[in-house]
């Protein structure tokens, strides 16, 4: 089936998660190869959730856990039998 | 996507220190700290609440260990009671807004359409190392529309599965899709146009399409 742009960006997220049938991933990947704005924003897309989930873009400040550790110690030891 | 959890250590450790043997709860949630930070600096917008959010959640967990059926992953009960932790201050300090939460939902229309591009080259995560990127980054996903920023920091950054995305959140494994869904677009359209900068120069890591 001959689809279009809107409907390719609409399944986008899903597409990159691998969370669409076999039918449909064939009718975007057709598509694909025929256009290059869907293709570019596939990839633009795609390169931004890797980058999101790189360790360097949210780091927990510096000494969160063990200020945590240091917090919960009078806890676990009160609570203590 | 997720990390395969070690269910049989947690529950060994559970059983453990519900006996007595305290200590061992820093062990227990010390894999869960950085979603129980990141889920609460999403909805708490800033980081010294959120860190102290965070210490009364991994209090509140030890304090209610022996409820935990292990029903569901123990980090998504985790998350679960950090999310209650973090919307109880909300609603503390009034700052529950009408656009907040649970006000937007995912029948809510809006302009989802990705920005428009004819090419891409692929930024490396290479680039990262220049604060300025990661800083767009952040900034970008911090003006998402909160719903959409719980989703795409459970999903994309703390790498949760949508089933347990869903349950950490509370919401059904279709709304979690539907917002990550959105979530990315707007990031797309936010972050495409400033990232092309980033990309390396033809010829390194170039590659043709």
């Amino acid at each position: 089936m001959r689809i279009d742009c809107e409907h390719v960006w609409e399944h986008i997220s899903a597409y990159i998660d691998g969370d669409v049938d076999a039918a449909l991933r064939a009718d975007i990947n057709k598509h694909l190869e025929t256009c290059e704005i869907c293709s570019a924003v596939l990839d633009s897309t795609r390169n931004v959730v890797v980058l999101v989930a790189d360790g360097r873009v949210f780091e927990l400040p510096a000494g969160f856990s063990d200020r945590l550790h240091k917090r919960l110690e009078p806890v676990l030891q009160s609570s203590e039998t | 996507m997720t990390k395969a959890p070690n269910a049989e250590f947690e529950a060994d450790c559970i059983r453990r220190i519900l006996a007595g043997e305290h200590q061992l709860f820093h062990e227990l949630i010390r894999p869960c700290e950085r979603a129980i930070y990141f889920l609460l600096l999403s909805i708490l917008h800033n980081e010294a609440d959120a860190e102290d959010a965070a210490q009364e959640t991994a209090i509140k967990v030890f304090r209610n260990l022996q409820l935990f059926r292990g029903e569901s992953q123990f980090k998504t009960w985790v998350l679960s009671i950090a999310r209650n932790e973090g919307l109880g201050r909300l609603r503390k300090s009034d700052r529950l807004r009408e656009d907040s939460l649970e006000a937007l939902t995912d029948e809510s229309s809006g302009d989802f359409t990705p920005a428009v591009l004819t090419s891409w080259r692929e930024i490396p995560a290479e680039a990262l190392e220049k604060k300025e990127l990661a800083g767009l980054l952040r900034e970008a996903i911090e003006g998402l529309p909160d719903i959409y920023r719980n989703a795409v920091m459970l999903r994309d950054i703390e790498e949760m599965d949508v089933n347990e995305t869903a349950a950490a959140l509370g919401i059904t494994e279709g709304s979690v899709k539907v917002r990550l869904h959105r979530a990315r677009a707007l990031l797309q359209r936010k972050l495409a146009h400033k990232l092309k900068s980033f990309a390396p120069k033809r010829g390194l890591f170039g590659r043709g399409r």
